[in-house]
């Protein structure tokens, strides 16, 4: 009975789909609303009666579960925030539960960000994850923000061999000697791990080209899909994992609440987003059916003329 | 068209009020009608921005306009309290650093034959700044060539390096890569043969593939010979992984769009209606 | 001395960076003159907030068309900036204005919804594309569009119900697996080829740049 409102909903999305099909085929146009409000519905209805489906870790994202989970406790996570509102929906997910696994595996987290507003969106992370689930951790010896700094790829040269240059103060203005985290931290090459979570520029690449390579500092990543493509070649010798879109952000929910009991209740924002995604992306390829039969049929109607 | 305008303009408002009310009424605490009102706004900005999708609106346009503003000063108060604060007033003056509240770091730089103290150093990076602010002055908006420069030349050797090293020479590298994955020769092959998606077969398909379509697609793209005969057929192979690629690209940003909507949908039912939990 | 200072500066600052990458005695240098860039950038930030603000003074003065939304744009950006250079409702000079204040309560409440939204429309006009635009005209756009198809299904779970059916012994023909295939191979090996073509652009720009060849970014009276 519970199933019975998406069942309803899909089936007039695909009454809307024949319509549409029909208009085609007697050559009718449609107005760009119609399209505009089949994509509002297909996103929107799925929302309001979420179903949440258990994504299976494809070897890429399980790539980078393994590369957190295997580091022994207490070792030295980097985590660059870069990115900015309009990715937030795709990163800010991978940003959470990528957070929440370093610091349920009880590793030191540094967090900085090459985007202006990565500094905000860190915020987010801390007052989701950071303080709810890790109330006991302090700010400067489980967890630091170090913040932003403006340069793009030269912040990442200045790191590469000195860090506290770059960084002689967190975000809050303390300054880098009296952050008990820091200890030990001289450049880049002392941590054990980054991840970049953004999708823009700077981000990955940046920090393979100007870190992960000339360190040999393990890099890892979670990016907008748009830019996820494009960031293949680097995996697996310059890359050790990586999070593609929403897809990757669920696939990693999903994997991180398996194996990790006392997470099981924890929000899962990516995996809710899947239900959207499946519904948009079928409309979206019927639309793209139904636009070719629109083409065929000119063509065959421009052939005959 | 004017009243019709302002009929528009009245009823938004009114609703504006009517939610920010009712909103106010589910928060609890302190700041409940503060705490609403944000909401609201946030909320009256969206279906700003998105009644651009039913046509071109002074609502869609006040949005706008207000985003820009907002967002320039957003990256130079950042900039100014990260940077400037951060990077460039501990190393020039202890009196500002004590103002400011960041530790004052002092320094040199040696360079053996001279050494110059941070204080005198840091004076450049402010020169070329100021210089850079010219450009919106036209009499001396030549000066501002000088820091460009200076950011031109900084690229250009960062990563004159980088580019050459990570971009080329890592992925011809990693191109190479063995075409017989896990070989115990043909018979222990063919007996074990299968399309399962760990298998060998298809590790070494996917190699070959790798290895053909980076090759291929090169060709391609190298315009200086003719694409005719076997060239000319490596390079259709090219073209077609080039499409395979774009095909991907195209999956990811639907993937990637679509998430965006379902981002601000959420924020809309669940923030401001609380119809979702 | 319009052209002349400009090219050393370009010159002499390109080969103390490659130089600080090969030789760590030079290495100190080239980190403070990677911070003077980062320093300078901000002052770009500075730049575009007084060219915006020029931009919208001289279309109100002018009173050009859509005037009246310059003063928004210039409310929103002064406001913004004296609750950020002010760091109006912060605890100390030292706290973090994206955490608390004004500045960060207009970041959450105003910036943040309209970029977002800004960038979610793009959805509705993917999906116009995808109707009028996304046409199988040859063979060369039908593999586009079946690999498009492979990537658009396999990210989803239908993809996985429509072809679990399929023995592990074929496994690679489940739509999920082929679509972790294209990317991970044909999409791979043409990204890849992409990469070391751009690779070689910025690498033969930077040459060009760093020997005083290329001098368009100087403007127009460059020589």
């Amino acid at each position: 009975m519970g199933n019975i409102g998406p069942i309803i909903v899909l089936a007039l999305i695909a009454a809307g789909l024949v319509w549409l099909l029909l208009r085609a085929l007697k050559g009718q146009e449609v107005d760009r609303r119609v399209i505009f409000a089949f994509i509002l519905v297909s996103v929107a209805a799925p929302l309001l009666m979420p179903v949440t489906f258990k994504a299976k870790p494809t070897p890429i994202v399980r790539a980078l579960f393994d590369a957190i989970d295997e580091l022994p406790e207490g070792s030295r996570v980097l985590l660059s925030f870069d990115f900015d509102p309009p990715m937030s929906p795709e990163v800010q997910p991978m940003a959470d539960v990528i957070t929440r696994h370093v610091l349920a595996k009880k590793h030191q987290a540094i967090c900085m960000t090459l985007w202006a507003t990565g500094q905000a969106q860190f915020n987010i992370t801390m007052n989701d994850v950071i303080k709810t689930d890790f109330p006991n951790l302090v700010e400067g010896v489980d967890w630091v923000n170090m913040g932003y700094k403006a340069g793009n790829e030269g912040v990442l040269n200045v790191i590469r061999t000195d860090f506290k240059k770059m960084f002689p103060t967190d975000a809050n203005s303390i300054p880098f000697d009296s952050i008990p985290i820091l200890r030990g931290v001289r450049s880049c090459g002392d941590f054990d791990l980054i991840i970049s979570l953004g999708g823009g520029r700077p981000g990955l690449k940046e920090w393979v080209l100007f870190v992960g390579d000339p360190t040999g500092v393990p890099i890892g990543a979670g990016v907008a899909a748009v830019v996820a493509p494009q960031l293949y070649p680097y995996y697996p010798r310059q890359l050790v994992g990586l999070l593609g879109g929403v897809k990757g952000a669920s696939e990693y929910e999903s994997h991180f609440r398996d194996n990790y009991e006392q997470y099981r209740d924890m929000p899962t924002p990516a995996m809710v987003m899947m239900g959207p995604q499946t519904v948009a992306h079928i409309v979206i390829m019927a639309f793209i059916v139904i636009g070719n039969v629109l083409f065929f049929l000119a063509r065959r109607k421009e052939g005959q003329s | 068209m004017k009243r019709t305008s302002l009929i528009v303009f009245a009823v938004v408002c009114l609703i504006f009020v009517l939610s920010w009310v009712l909103k106010a009424g589910t928060i609890d605490g302190d700041n409940a009608i503060q705490d609403a009102f944000l909401v609201t706004l946030a909320s009256f900005l969206t279906l700003a921005i998105m009644s651009f999708m039913y046509k071109d609106n002074a609502y869609y346009k006040f949005a706008e306009h207000l985003f820009v503003g907002v967002s320039a000063a957003y990256w130079m108060c950042v900039g100014f309290w990260s940077t400037i604060v951060g990077n460039l007033v501990p190393r020039l003056s202890e009196g500002l650093s004590e103002a400011f509240g960041v530790p004052y770091l002092g320094g040199e730089l040696d360079f053996g034959f001279l050494t110059l103290p941070y204080p005198l150093l840091y004076f450049i990076p402010i020169i070329l700044g100021a210089f850079l602010l010219f450009r919106l002055v036209p009499k001396v908006g030549w000066l501002s060539r000088w820091p460009l420069a200076f950011i031109v030349g900084t690229f250009a050797g960062l990563n004159l390096v980088r580019y050459l090293r990570s971009d080329f020479m890592s992925q011809i590298s990693s191109t190479f890569v063995p075409l017989l994955v896990d070989w115990h020769g043909f018979g222990h092959f063919f007996a074990n043969f299968s399309l399962a998606a760990d298998g060998q077969f298809v590790a070494m398909f996917s190699n070959l593939v790798i290895f053909l379509g980076v090759v291929c697609g090169l060709i391609y793209f190298f315009f200086s010979k003719e694409h005719t005969g076997l060239f000319g057929k490596a390079s259709r192979v090219g073209i077609w992984i080039l499409m395979i690629t774009f095909g991907a690209s195209f999956g990811y940003t639907v993937m990637g769009r679509i998430s965006l909507l379902v981002g601000r949908l959420t924020f809309l039912f669940k923030d401001w209606l609380g119809i979702i939990s | 001395m319009r052209r002349e200072i400009p090219l050393i500066i370009t010159i002499s600052v390109g080969f103390l960076a490659i130089l600080s990458f090969f030789s760590p005695p030079f290495e100190p240098l080239g980190e403070d003159f990677t911070l003077f860039f980062d320093i300078i950038a901000v002052f770009a930030f500075f730049l575009g907030g007084g060219n915006l603000m020029r931009v919208h003074i001289d279309k109100l003065i002018k009173r050009k068309k859509d005037w009246g939304f310059s003063i928004v744009t210039l409310v929103g950006f002064l406001v913004m900036l004296v609750a950020g250079l002010g760091k109006i409702g912060a605890e100390s000079i030292t706290s973090d204005i994206t955490r608390e204040g004004l500045f960060s309560t207009l970041y959450y409440n105003v910036h943040l919804p309209l970029g977002s939204t800004m960038y979610a429309l793009l959805a509705f006009f993917v999906a116009s594309a995808s109707y009028r635009a996304f046409r199988a005209k040859n063979r060369e756009a039908t593999v586009l569009l079946i690999a498009a198809f492979i990537i658009l299904l396999g990210s989803t779970p239908i993809g996985q119900m429509l072809t679990n059916w399929m023995p592990e012994g074929m496994s690679i023909l489940e739509i999920p697996n082929l679509a972790v295939w294209i990317m991970s191979s044909p999409n791979l090996a043409g990204q890849r080829a992409i990469m070391i073509g751009i690779g070689l652009g910025v690498v033969s720009m930077s040459l060009r740049l760093i020997l005083g060849i290329e001098r368009t970014y100087l403007g127009k009276d460059s020589g």
